[in-house]
């Protein structure tokens, strides 16, 4: 008798309730359930199933290997023409955000319809993926540059607008009413009010928009909006394997080397 | 007679005035040879888009509601990809966060494995999927594998800065208290980063609906297919019922993922 009432209490308490575990396990179930339903949806249209897709892998990738590094000279324009757009695109973009981040800061346009619009557009807008734009731009403006420049324009438009409206709201607003009342016009107020507090986080987001759209206009190619991804394209579809490994080698090395400098920027900046 | 002077300006160091002129330089130097190596046929631009004005865009907003068993069955199938992707990564991401981790290995290591997952990130899924294509085929299984090991980067580097942040007296109150290794990973590290890391791994499933939808178009499966198929044969009203479909499903998975989130942490 002695033992057993012992034992109930050295017993320790359950660390969640009842209820919680219950809760835990049908979800675990319903995620695991799902996954192993897409893993067989998705294998079921390969030839020979899991294993045989992993053993054709090693195959392969000896063929990509070793990477024909003498058309290095050749890649280098298009690589060249990658960065220039995705540098020209984060610039109109930047330029076009000011206006519309305004618009979506909720202190700053205090018309609320306009507000609403501007934000469920913006929305809108950060949905379609960047490499549908460019699909719909080529057929409109034909195969180039142009068209890939417009697709990474909007995209990072529907990015960089929503970052910076929302440093817009966070504004401290009293330096602004400070100097207001002490008589500075509408222009001062903005240039020596509201740009020493949002400049440092402006120029941060515009760079790390670039290192987006610099990812971004890698593969625009692909659907012919122009760069290096129509080089590679091609490379593919000729089964140059060394020479496409060439290319996304190079890539590779760009976007690090972009973005290195881009964070070091932006850690200095914040 | 001095008093309506203002103060003066605060004087800037002369390091910092090179700075300055150097990064002002640098900036009007890449915008020179940006505009120099640019080349926009805009004559045909312009004459292309004159012709196509008409033809393309007052489609795109009456979409062909004839393929919409079609395209809800692609949607579907860009899920699948995206889920799977996902959740291949949540789980390969969490022994190589705690591997990157620096307070769990020592410093050299986790800077090193920080690094390796930064560089993971590098790569563009769309090439990682032409890689994979090649080698098991063009089908939906090489996109799971392509957002599985683009996400695994991204997802390793936070689950490690999850773990950096943990409360760290806890796991020394339970070694004083004579806990093992197993008992301190289960019951002192893990109840503290399982909801970041849910939440961190739900939100990159939100950013990968968004990038396997494009997947199809180098033949890794998911509506992109579609969206190839209909840019070739110039369908565009088909093309605007993709692109409703897509704009509708990722507004979705956001709200109800931005729901969770914001009740998991």
């Amino acid at each position: 008798m002695n033992k057993k009432v012992a034992t109930k209490n050295t017993k320790t308490p359950n660390l969640y309730p009842k209820k919680t575990k219950i809760q835990v396990t049908i979800i675990f179930a319903v995620v695991l359930a799902m996954y192993l339903y897409s893993m067989n949806f998705t294998v079921s249209q390969t030839t020979g199933g899991f294993a045989n897709s992993l053993s054709n892998m090693g195959n392969v990738i000896k063929e990509f290997f070793p990477p024909n590094l003498s058309i290095l000279p050749i890649i280098w324009e298009p690589m060249a023409t990658t960065i220039q757009m995705a540098v020209i695109a984060t610039t109109v973009a930047a330029l076009l955000t000011i206006p519309l981040s305004l618009l979506s800061a909720r202190n700053i346009t205090t018309i609320k319809p306009l507000y609403y619009i501007t934000r469920i557009s913006l929305n809108i807008l950060r949905t379609i993926p960047d490499l549908v734009l460019a699909v719909i731009f080529v057929g409109l403006f034909g195969v180039g540059v142009f068209p890939g420049i417009l697709a990474l324009i909007i995209f990072s438009l529907g990015i960089l607008a929503k970052l910076f409206g929302e440093t817009v709201e966070a504004v401290d607003m009293d330096p602004l009413e400070a100097m207001r009342a002490s008589g500075a016009n509408v222009i001062q107020v903005i240039y020596y009010g509201l740009v020493p507090q949002v400049l440092p986080q402006f120029t941060s987001f515009v760079l790390y928009v670039f290192e987006i759209n610099i990812r971004a206009s890698v593969v625009l190619g692909l659907v012919g909006a122009g760069g290096i991804g129509l080089t590679l394209d091609r490379e593919l579809n000729f089964y140059n394997y060394p020479n496409a490994m060439t290319i996304i080698l190079l890539i590779f090395v760009v976007v690090i080397v972009i973005e290195y400098i881009s964070t070091k920027i932006r850690e200095a900046l914040i | 007679m001095d008093k309506n002077v203002l103060p003066p300006k605060p004087k800037k160091s002369a390091f910092k005035k090179i700075k300055i002129i150097i990064i002002t330089l640098a900036v009007i130097g890449i915008y020179v040879w940006t505009f120099l190596g640019i080349d926009i046929n805009w004559a045909r631009a312009i004459e292309r888009v004159v012709n196509n004005f008409g033809n393309i865009v007052p489609k795109l907003f009456s979409p062909d509601w004839s393929a919409a068993g079609e395209v809800g069955e692609m949607i579907l199938e860009t899920i699948f990809i995206a889920f799977a992707g996902t959740l291949m990564a949540s789980i390969l991401a969490v022994p190589l966060g705690f591997l990157a981790a620096k307070n769990v290995t020592n410093n050299y290591i986790g800077t090193l494995g920080k690094w390796l997952l930064s560089a993971n990130r590098s790569f563009p899924e769309l090439i990682l999927a032409i890689l994979f294509i090649v080698a098991v085929g063009p089908n939906a299984f090489a996109g799971v594998l392509a957002i599985a090991i683009h996400s695994t980067g991204m997802l390793g580097k936070l689950y490690a800065e999850v773990i950096e942040s943990i409360d760290m007296d806890i796991v020394e109150a339970m070694e004083a208290s004579g806990a093992n290794k197993v008992q301190i990973l289960f019951f002192g590290v893990i109840p503290q980063v399982i909801p970041e890391f849910l939440s961190y791994a739900i939100y990159r499933f939100e950013i990968d609906i968004r990038a396997s939808s494009v997947l199809g178009i180098v033949g890794a499966g998911g509506i992109g297919t579609m969206i190839i198929f209909a840019s070739m044969n110039r369908n565009w009203n088909e093309m605007g019922l993709i692109l409703l479909a897509i704009i509708v499903v990722v507004t979705i998975i956001d709200m109800i993922s931005s729901r969770i989130r914001r009740k998991l942490v």
